[in-house]
């Protein structure tokens, strides 16, 4: 099904993405995308109102083939989930793969932050990381992909002219020459195959 | 060969048992992941390229280690941060505390002070204030100098006036603050019943039996280890039935202690230490 992508030997172990502006739209169109067998967990922090917590989680959760949750300090991250950052903290990954959290200031105005998260999963993840950056309307997640990059970790940007908001994608691919461009369903697609074994 | 990454972790490892032999500051048991933030951030801040380089200046330069410590306890707070807390421990907690002739309450972490003054404000709305003592700690001096203070920029003040009527506040804010160009600073009458006083919690011991503690968003920055200790120290501090306040996502589900407490509310995080059996 994925054709358009052949397999290589590479392995990965989980897939961070960031996403502000445009969010919902996004996320309900590529989170769908991924089976309920896929192998590694996928680590989102998504800007947006404190009180929006519950609602966004309900509402992924019922479209998504994995079980949407909110990262909670101390879980171990784990295939089969979905892990939203909560509103109003920075959330981190430790080295060990359990989740933390921090009330350190905004970063790029944003908590939780894209860089935030990106870098220490980028020190958790190594090469085995996915880094996913799509629409948004301001620069966090530039650095932090950076990051994963130098790192050996795989980046992967929203197409800018599909994006709702262009100016996140845009940032991230001027500050770093990403592996993958691509539109919201071709992102599901390749993330598959990459699980799938990979990709040459 | 070690890859750059195993380098980063032990020259980090390194540096913090430099600190702890130089000053006796431990901060080996913090969160690494944060922890790496802030020495990523300084080594941008002091223009270093590792924390190798760090280790010289923080054994020879204790202005230097000033910075660190500095760095270490930058974070926000608010008054009335997550006010549902705030309503709960009004409706809950006072009632408890209203049967006691003396309370003793610990802000634990205390920062800047915001969330210790919104408790001296529902403390003051209740009638409780006159016989409560405030001990209010943090283990960095210059957070404790702004909280003594009690001087914050005003424009935060709006925020903080949506919080306190959401936290159930009987007046207005305004009424317990003078507004001079950009700042606010909180009444003095508050000043008596409010200790501010350095206590580092990885190290110094219990100082009085507390009926009611409140460590918000401290506990996320230690391992599971510091928090064990810590809230040991909190089960020994607190009276029988006393109560204890933790931050939004922080729990004792997975700590040691947990025993020892039975569940208020969950969800605003409010526990109580079960009588002896
Ligand atoms: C995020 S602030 C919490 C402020 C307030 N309780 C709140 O929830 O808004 C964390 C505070 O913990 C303090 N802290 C960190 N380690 C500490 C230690 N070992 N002993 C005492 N305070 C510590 C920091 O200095 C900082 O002021």
């Amino acid at each position: 099904m994925n054709n358009e992508f052949t397999a290589s030997s590479q392995k990965y172990d989980a897939v961070v993405i960031g996403v502000s502006a445009g969010g919902l739209n996004a996320l309900t169109t590529l989170l769908p995308k991924l089976p309920n067998d896929f192998p590694m967990p996928v680590i989102i922090v998504q800007h947006r109102a404190s009180d929006s917590d519950n609602f966004l989680i309900e509402h992924l959760g019922r479209l998504s083939n994995l079980q949407v949750k909110e990262a909670e300090v101390g879980e171990l991250a784990q295939a089969g989930f979905i892990y939203l950052a909560p509103a109003n903290y920075h959330l981190l990954i430790e080295r060990n793969r359990h989740f933390s959290l921090n009330v350190d200031p905004p970063v790029s105005y944003a908590i939780p932050s894209v860089d935030v998260l990106f870098y220490s999963a980028a020190r958790c993840f190594g090469e085995q990381l996915i880094g996913v950056v799509l629409t948004g309307a301001n620069s966090d997640g530039t650095q932090g992909l950076k990051e994963i990059k130098q790192l050996g970790g795989l980046t992967i940007v929203q197409q800018p002219e599909t994006a709702q908001e262009r100016y996140m994608p845009d940032a991230a691919i001027a500050e770093t020459k990403v592996d993958y461009v691509l539109p919201l369903l071709q992102i599901g697609q390749l993330l598959t195959a990459l699980a799938e074994g990979g990709v040459e | 060969m070690p890859s750059k990454n195993e380098l980063w972790v032990f020259e980090v490892d390194l540096l913090l048992e430099a600190i702890f032999f130089r000053y006796g500051y431990d901060f080996r048991h913090y969160s690494r992941a944060s922890l790496e933030r802030r020495v990523e951030n300084r080594l941008a801040l002091s223009d270093l390229s590792s924390p190798s380089e760090m280790i010289t200046k923080v054994l020879h330069e204790p202005a230097f280690f000033e910075l660190f410590l500095k760095d270490m306890s930058i974070t926000v707070t608010d008054m009335f941060r997550d006010p549902h807390v705030f309503r709960v421990i009004r409706e809950v907690v006072f009632k408890q505390l209203r049967t006691y002739s003396r309370v003793n309450i610990w802000h634990a972490g205390c920062a800047t002070g915001e969330e210790v003054y919104s408790m001296a404000i529902m403390l003051h709305e209740e009638g409780l204030l006159k016989r409560t003592r405030i001990y209010a700690t943090d283990y960095n001096n210059r957070s404790l100098e702004v909280a003594q203070q009690g001087i914050y920029p005003v424009e935060k003040m709006q925020e903080f006036t949506a919080n306190y009527h959401e936290a159930g506040g009987k007046g207005s804010l305004a009424d317990y603050y003078q507004a001079k160009y950009e700042y606010a600073k909180i009444n003095d009458i508050f000043n008596a019943s409010i200790t501010f006083a350095n206590h580092n919690l990885v190290k110094d011991q219990v100082f009085a039996q507390m009926n009611l503690i409140v460590c918000r968003n401290v506990l996320i920055y230690f391992d599971q280890h510091l928090q064990d200790q810590v809230l040991t120290l909190f089960a020994n501090s607190l009276v029988h039935r006393g109560y204890l306040v933790l931050g939004d996502k922080e729990t004792l589900a997975l700590s040691k202690v947990q025993d020892e407490f039975e569940c208020v509310s969950y969800e605003q995080r409010i526990y109580r230490k079960l009588a002896k059996v």
